[in-house]
């Protein structure tokens, strides 16, 4: 349904990175996700839409596990990263994480100085052999997470210290340190000023180069403005998923008009 | 309530009114929040006065056991009597007991006779050497047998003065009291006083009552607080070193590992009950298991701490997972967003941000079981010990004393010197406190500054 929008927006053809296959997600009773097939792609920003409470931050935390940490979540069907079942009994969270690496909604920097910050990853992944590597991997990530020149002369400073948005870009910088394959971004905008999310937008644009992102915001424009898929949710279904493009202008299913148009969420 | 709704429709306000003139309802308000706010200033000058009252009454009572009187003469260390053969023989010296010293003393009150403006009627110089705390022999002859090759030279030695006439300076003892006392007669304070203006009676600080064992009932004078001060010592070792690392382990366990079930649940409730279970339970417990079972000895510090560890771990374990669960969820996400393991998150990240928290809590718990005394008294440490224990780590098996019990111990003594000298060892004992309270809120506050 969407071959004919690959061509408007110029983007080329790519592998699925994530397929998820009919994915039920229970909090004790409460069913929160329910029949979710969808295929992300490589190097695409994926954008997840919905109103509150809709799953779609449940189902993005699917992807790399972190609703392991939630005693009374459950999770059914299959999520295969690169044609493997993450769920899967041999599989390890901790070396997931690693490849799908995630921004949450709030900057959480660790109360350390910026190095630290984005060191401590590659450090307990052992991605570096000696400092010197350390510190390239260190300014790599910054400059990819577009603060290198903020930050460069004060890396000792503690992270906590830095402005909401500056924050929020050493956390992405923090993300990409360990070299993941796929970044989830969990509403990574909806703390920060315009002028922040604007600089955080720019930077999701660029990182879609090297990643699979997949974004959940409440903002309408942002997905239309960063994303080249959008899924929305309504109610814990996947109710539609297609371009960007064509979600925001020609949507297939009534809820999704009601939702882009207002009338819902 | 009845004039909001003057008017017959409710809910609306009758009439126009002035934001000028207060309305009975906002008055009544205001009244209230003025009441309680009285009261609550009453509440803190009450606990002020009640804590000023206790300090000072403890500080005018217990001040005074940190002066001590002392007689400082010139004695002749007699060979004739310490060493009858003159071969040095450290057994044969130690063969002459206290009594042998006595006439010493009594020649070195002869010679202070003789020095103008001293003598008084009808007091003779073996009358005057009881104002010598029956100590004094004692403590010469620890002197000479560490010192052997000093017997037949003069050496000027620090005898402490008895109890009443250390009393007579800080005002215990008067002339009228001490016809009725037959420890002490008027001719000695009088004497007292001529030694004083000679210089040969002074009061200085008392470095003895921190340092020396405890002493029987008639000599309050050479009573001190080292064998307790040791013994407190050794019991908080005991103490940290068993609740630090069980408590916190306990505690990070429960709180961040610990699936939520029926079995945590009771586990939780059980650690939250033993903190109010009253302190001398966890005595008889101790006396059951560690002493009785186990054989271990009675009066030990290494028993005490077992005890006292028993006592302060529901208090470290709340205190550590009160500050485990401050720490902040978002930090956990971001290290396990990273791909941290949850032991990684916990320990490079969380137990950092906790620590201050926990090393609060530690100190305060570990106060707690200072001034504890309960529970010892029904291990033995109430034994009188005039023995120091040995270094560890033997001499957490030795008897010895507690700070608290010690003076729970000299407030059950007859002398009234020995009100002066417990409230001393409550003033030393609060001092404890207050620095283990002071380090407290200073590790907490340079940790906290780091960020």
């Amino acid at each position: 349904m969407n071959d004919m929008s690959f061509v408007e927006r110029n983007v080329d053809t790519k592998n699925i990175k994530i397929a998820a296959k009919d994915v039920q997600v229970y909090y004790g009773d409460t069913h929160a996700i329910k029949d979710v097939n969808v295929n992300i792609e490589d190097k695409t920003v994926t954008a997840f839409i919905g109103p509150s409470g809709c799953g779609k931050s449940t189902f993005l935390r699917c992807l790399n596990r972190m609703n392991d940490t939630i005693d009374v979540c459950r999770v059914k069907g299959d999520i295969l990263l690169d044609g493997e079942d993450i769920y899967d009994k041999k599989v390890d969270p901790v070396q997931l994480r690693a490849k799908v690496g995630m921004v949450f909604q709030k900057p959480n920097p660790f109360p350390k100085s910026i190095y630290d910050n984005v060191a401590y990853g590659p450090r307990i992944h052992g991605l570096a052999k000696n400092k010197a590597e350390l510190d390239e991997i260190v300014e790599k990530s910054l400059r990819r997470g577009a603060i290198w020149d903020e930050v460069k002369d004060r890396l000792d400073a503690p992270g906590t210290g830095l402005s909401g948005g500056q924050q929020q870009r050493l956390c992405i910088a923090r993300a990409v340190a360990t070299e993941p394959e796929v970044l989830l971004m969990d509403e990574p905008c909806s703390a920060l000023d315009p002028i922040a999310t604007a600089q955080v937008e720019e930077l999701i644009d660029e990182l879609r180069e090297r990643y699979s992102v997949i974004i959940v915001t409440h903002s309408m424009q942002q997905a239309a403005r960063v994303s080249q898929k959008t899924a929305f949710f309504h109610l814990g279904n996947l109710v539609e998923f297609g371009e960007t493009g064509q979600i925001f202008t020609n949507p297939e299913d009534p809820r999704t008009e009601s939702y882009i148009t207002g009338r819902i969420g | 309530m009845t004039d909001a709704t003057s008017s017959n429709v409710p809910g609306e306000r009758s009439g126009k009114t002035s934001l000028y003139a207060q309305d009975a309802r906002t008055k009544r308000r205001n009244a209230a929040e003025a009441r309680f706010r009285a009261y609550g200033i009453a509440a803190i000058v009450v606990a002020i006065l009640a804590l000023i009252g206790l300090v000072s009454s403890i500080l005018y009572n217990g001040s005074s056991a940190f002066r001590q009187t002392f007689i400082t003469m010139d004695i002749y260390l007699d060979p004739a009597k310490l060493d009858k053969d003159g071969s040095g023989d450290i057994e044969k010296i130690a063969k002459v007991s206290t009594f042998g010293y006595a006439p010493l003393i009594a020649k070195a009150f002869e010679a202070e006779f003789e020095k103008p403006g001293i003598g008084v009627e009808g007091l003779t110089a073996k009358k005057a050497a009881k104002m010598i705390s029956k100590e004094g022999p004692a403590d010469l002859r620890r002197f000479v047998l560490a010192n052997p090759d000093k017997i037949g030279e003069t050496v000027t030695f620090k005898f402490l003065a008895s109890g009443r006439i250390d009393g007579y300076y800080k005002g215990r003892v008067t002339a009228e009291t001490a016809k009725l006392d037959k420890n002490v007669s008027p001719e000695q304070l009088l004497l007292a006083d001529q030694l004083k203006e000679a210089g040969v009676l002074k009061t200085t600080f008392n470095f003895g009552f921190l340092t020396n064992a405890d002493a029987s009932e008639n000599r309050p004078e050479a009573a001190g607080l080292g064998v307790a001060i040791l013994g407190s010592f050794y019991m908080m070792l005991v103490v940290l070193c068993l609740t630090l690392p069980i408590g916190v382990a306990a505690s990070i366990y429960l709180e961040e590992f610990a699936p939520k079930n029926w079995i945590t649940d009771i586990v939780e409730v059980n650690i939250s009950n033993l903190a109010a279970v009253p302190s001398i339970v966890f005595g008889i417990l101790g006396l059951a298991i560690f002493i009785n079972f186990m054989g271990l000895p009675q009066s030990a510090p290494i028993v005490g701490g077992l005890v006292l560890t028993l006592m302060t771990l529901p208090t470290i374990i709340i205190a550590t997972r009160a500050s485990l669960k401050a720490v902040p969820p978002s930090i956990r996400d971001a290290a396990l967003g990273v791909g941290a393991s949850k032991m990684q998150a916990v320990f490079h990240h969380v137990l950092p941000l906790a620590a201050p928290g926990i090393l609060t809590g530690t100190i305060i718990g570990l106060a707690q079981a200072l001034g504890e005394t309960a529970p010892l008294l029904l291990i033995g440490m109430v034994a009188f010990v005039r023995e120091y224990p040995a270094g560890p780590p033997e001499g957490f098996f030795d008897p010895a004393a507690a700070l608290p019990v010690q003076v729970y111990n000299w407030t059950q003594r007859a002398d009234p010197a020995f009100v002066e000298r417990a409230s001393g060892a409550i003033i030393v004992l609060l001092v404890f406190l207050l620095a283990m309270n002071a380090i407290a809120i200073i590790l907490r506050r340079r940790f906290e500054r780091r960020w």
